[in-house]
């Protein structure tokens, strides 16, 4: 991959600072003024649809209310008793799809509240005046919880099983915590090492340690954990990356859209990401847009992002798409890919023009060629299954009961490796607030089945 | 397009709209100003006998909405600061600059007739339409026996009144406080002490806030705060109830209003006039706004008038009046029903819980399968109450519509069901 090659021969012309200042804060936060306005925006709905809306069910008019008293802690704290992630959910959530747009405004034809910058005031606020963590862990049950993987799942159910009163031990694979809070969202949602900062005050409460380079499969077992804590929860993602079948796959320059976001991510000063000149991103998911924005930021000269049906069909939401096309990405729709070009690098690839046919998406024949020099393939993760030998698995994911239980008792899931998540850091958020309920119910009826 | 001149206790104005006695009026640079803005009349700051008081620094304390907006000022400000001679040789000049524009004189004294008199002289003497008696100042002035000291003792507002008649040949206004608990006792003062008009309300005694890291009411001077005068927005319904009481009852019959009391907007202009104002004063708008908000309460009192027909100020002055009534004389047997549009209707349920928590549960919130939600209005529970067509965010969503009942009108005291109904029986 082009990533950290020190060649910075294609970056496009663009300066270090033009570079740096492409990846600022893609929506600038609130300053009080327009915090003042936009909470007054609020009607403070009963039984608020936008409350609905939220996977975490965040008390929205209520949150929103406190900013408008001069509350902003106590804002925060009605966001975080719900969301602990409450600050990068309001950076990466798809509000337009979400609580935005359940505002009533919508039925109005107007301009629907700001809920999403209204709750990064607010978390932001409590934050940056630092002090005590907001919650306090509940009396020590004495039951000692492990978690795998150290994503918005995990440390969700981390923390809620901390509050509860259970010590818990997460167990990440990498060297960081933060999983695609860390790695997978788009730098510009993420400024200021915020993913870090969540993590640090997240374990704030106490009775959560991370232990690190922990691969399941590798050098831990599942046999371990059960024998050494009284619950497990799963959170570990989904590993593996789909491929596009199409021959030279491995030639050189083409590449997982997920690793070029996760490399960008780890390096600090951008300008030193060296960027292609014609790039193709393949996918119609908010990863492609990631991706493709991300290139056009670095500098790339042409980036051209191909999604095999049409507009409506994506999976990324209206607004990102047109956040690529204001970013100067060309988004070719009906093209499945055909064939990757060139020998030891990929020069060019070959589309195929597609079209519904009797409900089917079907190819019409007709080929073009685009040049490229770097391809991102951005057409969905895969769970990595082979770690997880003995666990029930339905359509690629692991099986859940609705209180999250896998076939395994004593071990719950939750997040991007079960079959309900939705690729969102919200939805992970809740999965893990939701276990540690579960896992807390389930230590508790047993212990009186023991006792 | 509508005359908005006025007349008020004999004076002609070219509009309606003075600026009040306060920091707006206190000397040539503003009054000037103001006229030049299409104010119709100032009543200058309030003078006093020589030496000037001295005012303290930081003066001004604010009640505001949750949004930001300043809905009303406390203020701890004095009286005029400067040496009378200059204000009465800046007023001389105003006079001479602007003749079309009305400046009337304020003064506050001791209760003292010489005092009033000497002061009530020398300020006519500067070429004044009017004098107004400050009678109303509920801070500071107060405590050295001045303002509201004088206003809440309605003999006193009577001997004032007729010092300054007797004083000057031009005409009086009285201006009142409404820190009283019957305000037609000091307008009844007013007139019987000779004055050609009353002005009201003078602001109202408060504390607007407590500075909780300070712990002292605001504005906070060095650690310590004390009541003042609140205006504004917030007053404008305590004044819209004592101009109408003074123009309702047949002891104030006669007098001439000067109306004061958070007037904003040309809407609020147009209430107080519909409730018998002869002309009207304005002081926290402009402080809030500058002198340019006259420019809307003119057009926009004119663009009423026309749309209503009414040529002058007096084709519609005190027109509410006669609607203005007491409780027992409400008809018992008028019923209203609240109607829910559910084509403007945005589903934010206000309404919904303002009726179950606090009112009639007359509004039923039912969600469908989609997800959409409604609210309908239980007629049998609803009272008509109005609550509902208040909290709902939307313009016309909610209307409030008055049910044929086909009933004759009825008061309480014709009621049947009131004890102390007359009965027709023993009472032949």
């Amino acid at each position: 991959m082009p990533a950290n090659s020190g060649n910075k021969s294609c970056s496009g012309g663009a300066s270090d600072s033009d570079i740096a200042a492409n990846f600022d804060d893609l929506h600038k936060p609130l300053n009080a003024l327009q915090a003042i306005g936009a909470a007054d925006h609020c009607i403070y709905c009963y039984d608020a649809p936008c409350i609905q809306a939220c996977p975490t069910s965040i008390d929205i008019p209520t949150f929103i209310h406190q900013i408008r008293t001069d509350n902003v802690m106590g804002a925060a704290r009605t966001i975080l008793s719900e969301n602990i992630m409450g600050g990068t959910c309001a950076r990466a959530c798809p509000t337009e799809v979400l609580c935005e747009q359940a505002c009533v405004y919508n039925h109005g034809d107007e301009a629907p509240v700001e809920i999403g910058l209204l709750q990064r005031f607010a978390v932001d606020h409590l934050m940056q005046a630092g002090g005590a963590h907001p919650f306090m862990r509940g009396k020590e049950t004495g039951k000692h919880i492990a978690v795998v993987g150290a994503g918005p799942a995990g440390l969700s159910c981390a923390h809620r099983a901390a509050m509860l009163g259970h010590v818990v031990t997460v167990f990440e694979a990498k060297n960081k915590p933060g999983g695609l809070n860390e790695y997978g969202l788009a730098a510009y949602k993420m400024v200021d090492d915020f993913a870090q900062k969540e993590v640090a005050f997240l374990l704030g409460i106490g009775g959560i340690e991370i232990k690190y380079a922990q691969t399941l499969g590798e050098n831990l077992s599942l046999q371990e954990l059960l024998e050494n804590f009284d619950g497990v929860f799963l959170s570990v993602g989904l590993g593996g990356t789909n491929k596009l079948g199409l021959d030279r796959e491995g030639t050189e320059g083409v590449i997982d859209a997920i690793d070029f976001i996760e490399t960008l991510r780890q390096t600090d000063n951008k300008a030193e990401m060296a960027i292609g000149q014609n790039i193709i991103v393949i996918g119609g998911g908010n990863t492609a847009i990631d991706a493709a924005v991300q290139a056009k930021k670095l500098g790339a000269g042409n980036v051209t992002l191909v999604y095999r049906r049409g507009e409506d069909a994506m999976s990324a939401t209206p607004w990102e798409v047109e956040l690529a096309r204001k970013n100067g990405v060309v988004v070719e729709l009906w093209a499945k890919p055909a064939a990757i070009n060139g020998d030891s690098q990929v020069t060019s690839m070959t589309f195929e023009r597609t079209k519904m046919l009797n409900g089917k998406l079907a190819g019409t024949g007709e080929t073009f060629d685009i040049i490229a020099d770097t391809v991102m393939k951005a057409i969905g993760q895969q769970l990595d299954i082979d770690p997880l030998k003995g666990f029930e698995i339905a359509g690629g994911k692991v099986a859940v009961t609705a209180d999250f239980a896998t076939n395994i008792s004593g071990v719950f899931a939750g997040g991007d490796c079960i079959a309900t998540g939705e690729d969102l850091t919200v939805q992970a958020v809740e999965d893990g607030k939701q276990a540690a309920h579960a896992i807390n119910d389930f230590l508790t009826s047993e212990g009186m089945h023991n006792g | 397009m509508a005359d908005l001149g006025c007349v008020i206790a004999g004076i002609e104005s070219i509009n309606p709209f003075w600026l009040a006695s306060a920091p707006p009026t206190d000397k040539h640079y503003n009054v000037v100003r103001a006229f030049d803005a299409g104010w119709g009349g100032v009543v200058w700051k309030t003078l006093g006998i020589d030496p000037p008081v001295v005012n303290v620094s930081s003066r001004y304390g604010v009640h505001q909405d949750t949004g930001g907006g300043i809905i009303g000022i406390n203020n701890i400000e004095l009286i005029s600061d400067r040496p009378l001679e200059t204000n009465l040789r800046e007023i001389e000049q105003c006079r001479k600059e602007w003749p079309d524009r009305i400046i009337i004189g304020s003064m506050m004294a001791e209760i003292d007739e010489q005092a009033w008199k000497e002061l009530a002289i020398k300020i006519a003497n500067s070429g004044v339409h009017g004098i107004e008696l400050n009678l109303g100042c509920p801070h500071g002035m107060c405590e050295r026996g001045m303002g509201s000291a004088i206003g809440q003792v309605p003999e006193m507002v009577e001997q004032t009144t007729r010092w300054v008649r007797e004083a000057v040949d031009i005409p009086v206004f009285t201006k009142l406080t409404p820190n009283i608990t019957n305000i037609l006792w000091a307008a009844e003062a007013a007139k019987q002490g000779g004055a050609h008009a009353v002005s009201l309300i003078n602001t109202v005694n408060s504390i607007v806030s407590v500075d909780l890291d300070e712990m002292a009411p605001t504005p906070v001077v060095d650690g310590k705060g004390t009541h003042g005068g609140y205006c504004g927005a917030a007053v404008k319904p305590i004044a819209l109830n004592m101009v109408a009481e003074i123009a309702r009852a047949a002891e104030t019959q006669g007098l001439d209003i000067s109306a004061i009391g958070g007037i904003e907007t040309w809407r609020d202009a147009a209430e107080f006039i519909a409730l018998g104002a002869n002309a009207l004063q304005v002081c926290t708008a402009a402080m809030l706004y500058g002198f340019r908000i006259v420019d809307d309460m003119i057009d926009g009192l004119s663009t009423f008038m026309d749309q209503k027909g009414y040529r002058s100020i007096e084709d519609f002055r005190g027109k509410a009046v006669a609607n203005t009534v007491n409780w027992n004389e409400l008809n018992m047997n008028f019923d209203t029903k609240a109607l829910i549009d559910p084509d403007k209707c945005i589903e934010c349920g206000r309404c919904h819980i303002a009726c179950e928590d606090t009112s009639h549960q007359a509004i039923e919130f039912k969600v469908n399968e989609a997800g959409k939600r409604s609210f309908t209005v239980v007629d049998e529970d609803c009272v008509g109450c109005n609550l509902c067509a208040h909290v709902c965010p939307v313009p016309d969503c909610i209307e409030m519509v008055p049910v044929a009942t086909g009933k004759p009108y009825m008061t309480w005291p014709e009621h049947p069901l009131n004890p102390l109904k007359a009965d027709p029986i023993s009472s032949q």
